[in-house]
């Protein structure tokens, strides 16, 4: 399985996928810098967070018009699974791939904590290792988090079971105490309609270590090495 | 501004006496232009020449088989062993966060992490010491907010985890708050860069951000206390960017993995002066540098404002010349500035030249050779001997309520979520523990890091405060199974200038010196900061100590949570009950009085190491060191981390039972272990005449002591959890930073 790595000036989790790509496909990712305009062919394209651009203007809208973009967004439309984490969920969705927008925190502060997600949609490349609503954990890490769209496209998501993850407590309720960011009914991670594109806040690649005492993470990129 | 007179009014603005204002000219040789007397001032302002401290700095042990580099270079190198080296270094941004936090702290971060990338590692974790004045000053919770944003803005943008800190709260700094920033990286041996220059023809390379007019005279700022009109001082405080930071990080590794660079130094302090001088004094060589050819923000600005700008994100270079194209690829892929701006010289002489003139000529080796040097007068306090004993002492679990929840204790959490303490994916042991862990990417070993300093026993006593000071960071490292390796400081004192404040720093580095030589932990790196005052009121002295550690195989790592019932309590050190400058004397009878617990480094190394050495027999479930509120408050803490109940029992003793639960004496550890190990550990104890305890066992939910008190523990995490939001509440629906 190929996979690559977007990376721009201010990326700053593009090792840490690396690392967890190259563990779970035995292989060595393709880092393709942001200036480049064309790659070769991919079976997997990570668009990873960190603070691309330092976040100047508006998180993710720069990085959203870098060169490489172009040929991923025409990659992500042909059906290459696409996944873009925290400030690559941010990138998604300037570029349109994805909907709606990722607003600043309602407490109005960074946000790093450990967080528990219910699994909306086993359906996908992505998350068919996971049952659906199963309650799994991983880390959170940003400052520009709240999703938000409007109430048509929500209903979309919704309707079309798009939702991929939702923020909730230890026993699964999606309320607003188990809400870190303020993100609309609680939504943590998007598909695209054909489900080839992920966008997610939280960071799987953070989570794939027994060492760090959580391995949910692991379990979505095995899922996307397994239907490869 | 080149043309001005040099007047005696100008020569005190620029904060040189007139002793030093008589020397200058007589390294000189003649009256300095306004340029150099901008360089003479940074160069030998306290900030830059360590001119009150040098000579007691020199008594710190800074040898051992496993330091690479001490003190001198841009941060300290330890070997961890398979070639790979840890960089370190702490130091202190306390005025500029003062005047404004965010920018103050941001910038604190970013010249810190300069300190260890220079040396070629990659940072791998930040670690900072915080201390701001009373709660209930208005002013604090402003400054609280602006500096814990200012520090997670920065690193997190950088993507460096923020693992571990403290954080305290006193009155002495209501006029004076202490951020201390301390940086780790992680370097292979052999890529370790240095500041020496060499080579007389090799090129001098300005790297990173333009220069603009931020920061004029910060060193100089740091180098006198405050009065009324500090915020006219705002204007000296840097602006940070922290994405050109990051780029400056990812270019210079990229071009240090080459073996292009002859020497490297960041611009922090006094910016281009001081860089220059010291890369081409460690060398002795000279420099000539061309203004004209400096990367500049704005137009029109004076050589005087280029040579001082403290701008960030800025670095020199000593390069070959036949690897500069190498470099500018490099620096022009990560669409940096990049700018030949001189060479190096055999001539010993720094020749500064701007718009055909020659704005600057000083002989460099002088310069810095003759920077005053002193031995200030000093005096020593005297120590409060008997402590004070209240008429009437509050039931035990009253005081618990209130030591759990009084801010030096109450959960930091408010903080550290602020900070991105998981990036790199390595952190192994998060914030709240005894120390921070950090994984070396890709091997089993862990690097555990921690800060310390308990500023009222050094404000009771400062040998004592700076024995303790080092004895709680070696403790600390123990209690997660890292065999304690070096230290780097941040030493924040008042104005040196005072016989009292003097001797306090006096005192305070002969503590250091003794525990850092019997605990075999020498000092790698650090800086000095004075001057923390204002209106003639200083700070404690508050010696913050930046330890480092190393556990040779994480599967022995030890944490702070028993989260299992039917493990044994075991008490170890000796319990004298000891009061005296306590947490528990000040939060609950408004006391800060007597002695501060002593430190018996001898016994410390020997509790220590049994303790070490049972952890990494894999016989000890949780451990913990006893410091601030005694030896309940650090159950209760072991109790809350695991969220599992204990019961205790108060043991024989002479000790009122106030003084045995609250009491600070040194050198002690809580131990949770199974049945199975109890009696071996009571005999291994027993057999080195090491005093050891049962203390009781956990289960439950609830902190009891037998038939005395009885605390749910839901109570006491959310009181231990709530102090800290409720108490910034009122800042946080307002973004602070804009």
């Amino acid at each position: 399985m190929k996979t690559a790595v977007i990376v721009f000036p201010g990326s700053n989790c593009d090792r840490d996928v690396q690392i967890a790509l190259r563990n779970a496909t035995d292989s060595e990712p393709l880092m393709i810098w942001h200036q480049e305009t064309e790659m070769p062919s991919i079976d997997l394209i990570v668009i990873p967070g960190g603070f691309s651009y330092g976040d100047y203007l508006r998180s993710g809208a720069m990085a959203a018009h870098s060169p490489i973009m172009r040929e991923v967004v025409s990659r992500a439309q042909s059906g290459t699974p696409t996944l873009g984490i925290c400030n690559g969920f941010q990138i998604l969705t300037e570029t349109g791939l994805l909907p709606g927008a990722l607003m600043r925190n309602t407490s109005l502060k960074f946000a790093c904590c450990s967080v528990f997600l219910r699994v909306e949609n086993s359906y996908s490349a992505f998350t068919h290792h996971y049952d659906d609503e199963e309650i799994i954990s991983m880390p959170i890490a940003h400052l520009d988090g709240s999703f938000y769209t409007d109430d048509f496209t929500l209903t979309k998501l919704i309707d079309n079971s798009l939702v991929a993850f939702r923020y909730c407590d230890a026993s699964g309720n999606t309320s607003k105490e188990a809400n870190p960011n303020g993100s609309l009914h609680n939504i943590a991670g998007i598909f695209n309609s054909s489900r080839n594109v992920l966008g997610m806040m939280p960071h799987p690649e953070r989570s794939t270590d027994p060492i760090m005492g959580r391995t949910d993470g692991a379990r979505l990129f095995d899922a996307l090495v397994a239907s490869f | 501004m080149a043309n001005s007179t040099i007047t005696a009014e100008l020569v005190a603005e620029h904060g040189l006496d007139d002793k030093e204002a008589e020397h200058m000219i007589e390294v000189l040789g003649r009256e300095p232009n306004i340029t150099e007397l901008g360089i003479f001032s940074v160069m030998w302002s306290e900030h830059c020449s360590y001119k009150s401290s040098k000579k007691w700095l020199r008594e710190l042990p800074t040898q051992a088989p496993w330091v690479i580099h001490g003190p001198g270079e841009n941060a300290g190198a330890i070997d961890i062993g398979d070639g790979q080296a840890i960089v370190f270094k702490i130091e202190s941004h306390n005025h500029p966060s003062f005047i404004e936090p965010y920018q103050g702290a941001a910038t604190g971060v970013g010249g810190i992490l300069r300190d260890v990338f220079t040396m070629g590692a990659r940072p791998i974790a930040n670690l900072n010491a915080l201390r701001f004045g009373n709660p209930e000053n208005n002013k604090t919770r402003h400054l609280v907010s602006g500096v814990v944003s200012g520090i997670g803005g920065y690193g997190n943008c950088v993507g460096i985890p923020t693992v571990g800190g403290e954080c305290g709260f006193h009155p002495c700094y209501d006029g004076n708050i202490l951020v201390n920033a301390m940086s780790v990286g992680l370097v292979e041996h052999d890529r370790i860069h240095c500041a020496r220059a060499s080579g007389p023809g090799n090129l001098v390379i300005y790297l990173g951000a333009k220069t603009g007019r931020d920061g004029i005279h910060g060193a100089t700022m740091a180098s006198a206390g405050f009065d009324d009109a500090v915020d006219a001082k705002r204007p000296t405080v840097q602006v940070g960017d922290p994405f050109t930071e990051k780029l400056l990080l990812e270019a210079c590794l990229e071009l240090m993995a080459t073996d292009a660079i002859v020497a490297i130094q960041d611009m922090g302090a006094a910016g281009l002066t001081s860089s220059s001088f010291e890369m081409a004094s460690r060398g002795d060589l000279g420099i000539e540098i061309d203004l004209d050819q400096v990367p500049l923000r704005e137009p029109g600005m004076s050589a005087y404002e280029i040579m001082l700008s403290e701008s960030q994100e800025r670095m020199l270079m000593v390069i070959r010349p036949d690897r500069v194209e190498d470099a500018r690829k490099i620096f022009s892929k990560w669409e940096l500035d990049f700018a030949v701006i001189g060479q190096v010289t055999n001539s010993g002489r720094m020749v500064i030249r701007h718009q055909n003139t020659i704005a600057a000529d000083l002989p460099i080796k002088p310069l810095a050779d003759s920077a005053p040097e002193y031995d200030r007068t000093w005096v020593r306090k005297e120590t409060s001997l008997s402590t004070p004993k209240p008429a009437t002492e509050p039931d035990i679990d009253t005081a618990l309520n209130l030591l759990i929840s009084c801010p030096d204790l109450s959960s930091k959490r408010w903080i550290w979520e602020q900070y991105d303490h998981t990036v790199m994916a390595d952190t192994v042991q998060l914030p709240g523990g005894d120390a921070a862990v950090i994984r070396v990417h890709g091997t089993a070993k862990g690097i555990a890091l921690t800060t310390d300093c308990t500023p009222r026993y050094c404000a009771a006593n400062a040998v004592e405060g700076g024995r303790q000071a080092v004895a709680e960071s070696w403790r600390n490292l123990t209690a997660v199974g890292a065999q304690p390796l070096a230290i780097t400081n941040c030493l924040n004192f008042g104005n040196p200038e005072r016989p009292e404040t003097m001797g306090q720093f006096v005192g305070t580095i002969e503590g250091m010196t003794e525990a850092c030589r019997i605990l075999n932990m020498p000092v790698v790196s650090g800086n000095v900061s004075f001057y923390n005052e204002t209106r003639g009121s200083p700070v404690h002295p508050t010696p913050t100590i930046g330890g480092v550690g190393l556990i040779e195989s994480l599967n022995s790592m030890q944490r702070i949570a028993i989260d299992e019932a039917g493990l044994h309590l075991i008490l170890i050190g000796s319990t004298y009950g000891h009061l005296g400058a306590s947490l528990y004397l000040r939060e609950i009878h408004g006391i800060e009085d007597g002695p501060p617990p002593p430190v018996n480094l001898n016994l410390e190394q020997k509790h220590g190491s049994l303790v070490r050495s049972l952890i990494h027999r894999g016989t000890v479930r949780a451990c913990h060191d006893i410091s601030d509120g005694g030896l309940l408050v650090a159950v209760a803490e072991m109790s809350l981390a695991g969220g599992t109940g204990v019961t205790l029992f108060l043991p024989e003793t002479d000790i009122a039972p106030h003084a045995f639960w609250f009491g600070e004496d040194q050198g002690r550890y809580v131990l949770a272990v199974e049945d199975k190990n109890v009696e071996p550990i009571l005999l291994t104890c027993c057999s080195e005449n090491i005093p050891a305890l049962q203390l009781g066992t956990s289960g439950g939910s609830h902190i009891s002591v037998e038939e005395s008190f009885q605390i749910s523990l839901a109570d006491l995490s959310y009181k231990h959890e709530t102090w800290f939001p409720d108490f910034m509440k009122n800042t946080d629906n307002r973004s602070v930073e804009d």
